[in-house]
């Protein structure tokens, strides 16, 4: 990793609910598209880090938040990086057919915050975001794309660690 | 900015300059609409006073210091969305609304084949589309300010920015679906630089995205020799269409 260009990071939980196991043929197609994404994700411009499990690919084997619940947690240089990958790349059509891979999520399901640049967020900590953010609503501590707050508007928040809700 | 765009010479100037999706100097402007460059230069003035057009500077030669003369100024669409109702009407709202609505909801399916059928409509009792030259008229009719770019590898996000110099024109007819590994086939591709349902998709990006697509799968039809899908990348519509390499597939 080259030296940080910004003093602050974006990081970005998400949970999603599997409505049938990984290895169901009904999510052959989400799991075929996960290597390419996640190969697109590290050359993406902007990334800088993804969470995996120790001695995999990816993070689905991870279950933090529940036994059918996969998670994606990364950090990104700026919130337009974030947002390209996402919507401007190969992933976009892994999100057009979440349907029917994911329940639907009546609570939030993603969840960005700003870390100090070279803080690598834990899972512990991305899961009090989220919590902080459904409990409490977007905030600097925890907001959306939609309810998004800058960098310098966070910054009292900057520690490393979430205070406690 | 009804009565900006009402001289014919000032719209041509307009339209050129929209189409290019790039920074034009007056005097490719003024030659495209085939008026002289200080007229050209009057007009291209007004349309960026009224907020039509964004301009800039640049040395268009590639030369600098002395002697390689003063920064050209060059013009761009305006980013801005411009729209005009009378009487007053939102629409923008009430879709931003209905799509919030619908993501809650877990629509997409639903939304999708609304869309498919509407395409559908749209397209009448006419085939599916023969081939890429079509597709781009039909594009073009509903606003995707299409172009023919040369595909890339599979894969490749690169901002390969290279619209231009590509389409000789020559018939992109049926056929030739290259099978394998035939390299060497420059294949092309339809790419959009404009989404129509812009602000809507920033907003709700897999409902929206998912909606455009249905909606041009029933413009151009399914059963025919080519085929949409999504091929993402930033600043541009999020769906691409090519002929179909093996219709089974």
């Amino acid at each position: 990793m080259t030296a940080p260009r910004h003093a602050a990071h974006l990081a970005q939980l998400n949970v999603a609910t599997l409505r049938y196991p990984l290895d169901d043929p009904r999510v052959a197609p989400f799991v075929d598209m996960l290597d390419p994404v996640n190969a697109a994700a590290d050359g993406a411009p902007g990334f800088v880090w993804r969470l995996v499990e120790d001695g995999a690919a990816d993070a689905t084997g991870l279950r933090p938040a529940g036994e059918d619940v996969i998670v994606n947690l990364s950090v990104w240089e700026t919130q337009e990086a974030l947002w390209d990958f996402a919507y401007r790349s190969g992933h976009l059509e892994v999100m057009r057919r979440r349907r029917e891979w994911f329940a639907r999520h009546v609570e939030a399901h993603m969840v960005l915050w700003w870390v100090p640049a070279g803080h690598l967020p834990t899972v512990g900590e991305a899961m009090e975001r989220l919590a902080d953010l459904r409990a409490n609503g977007p905030s600097p501590r925890a907001f959306t794309f939609a309810s998004s707050y800058s960098e310098a508007e966070a910054a009292p928040h900057l520690q490393a660690a979430p205070p406690t809700v | 900015m009804i009565a900006v765009l009402q001289d014919p010479v000032r719209r041509r100037l307009y339209e050129y300059v929209a189409a290019q999706g790039r920074e034009v100097g007056r005097n490719e402007a003024a030659e495209a609409a085939g008026v002289a460059r200080t007229l050209a230069a009057h007009h291209l003035e007004k349309l960026t006073e009224a907020g039509l057009l964004d301009s800039g500077s640049r040395r268009l030669t590639g030369r600098s210091g002395p002697g390689a003369g003063r920064p050209a100024k060059v013009y761009t669409r305006a980013r801005a969305e411009r729209s005009v109702s009378l009487p007053a009407r939102d629409y923008r709202t009430a879709a931003e609304l209905l799509a919030e609505a619908a993501e809650e909801a877990g629509l997409d399916a639903g939304l999708r084949a609304a869309a498919r059928r509407r395409g559908e409509a749209l397209r009448g009792p006419a085939p599916a589309c023969g081939g890429l030259e079509e597709v781009m008229e039909v594009l073009a009719g509903r606003g995707y300010e299409p172009r023919l770019e040369a595909a890339a590898d599979a894969g490749s996000a690169g901002d390969a920015d290279g619209g231009e110099g590509v389409g000789e024109g020559e018939g992109v007819g049926e056929g030739d679906g290259a099978e394998g590994g035939a390299a060497g086939e420059a294949e092309r591709v339809v790419r959009m630089r404009n989404c129509p349902f812009h602000a809507v998709a920033e907003s709700f990006p897999p409902l929206v995205c998912g909606m455009n697509l249905a909606l041009l799968e029933g413009l151009i039809g399914t059963d025919g020799p080519v085929r949409a899908r999504m091929d993402a990348r930033p600043g541009e519509c999020c769906v691409v269409v090519e002929l179909s390499k093996n219709n089974e597939d």
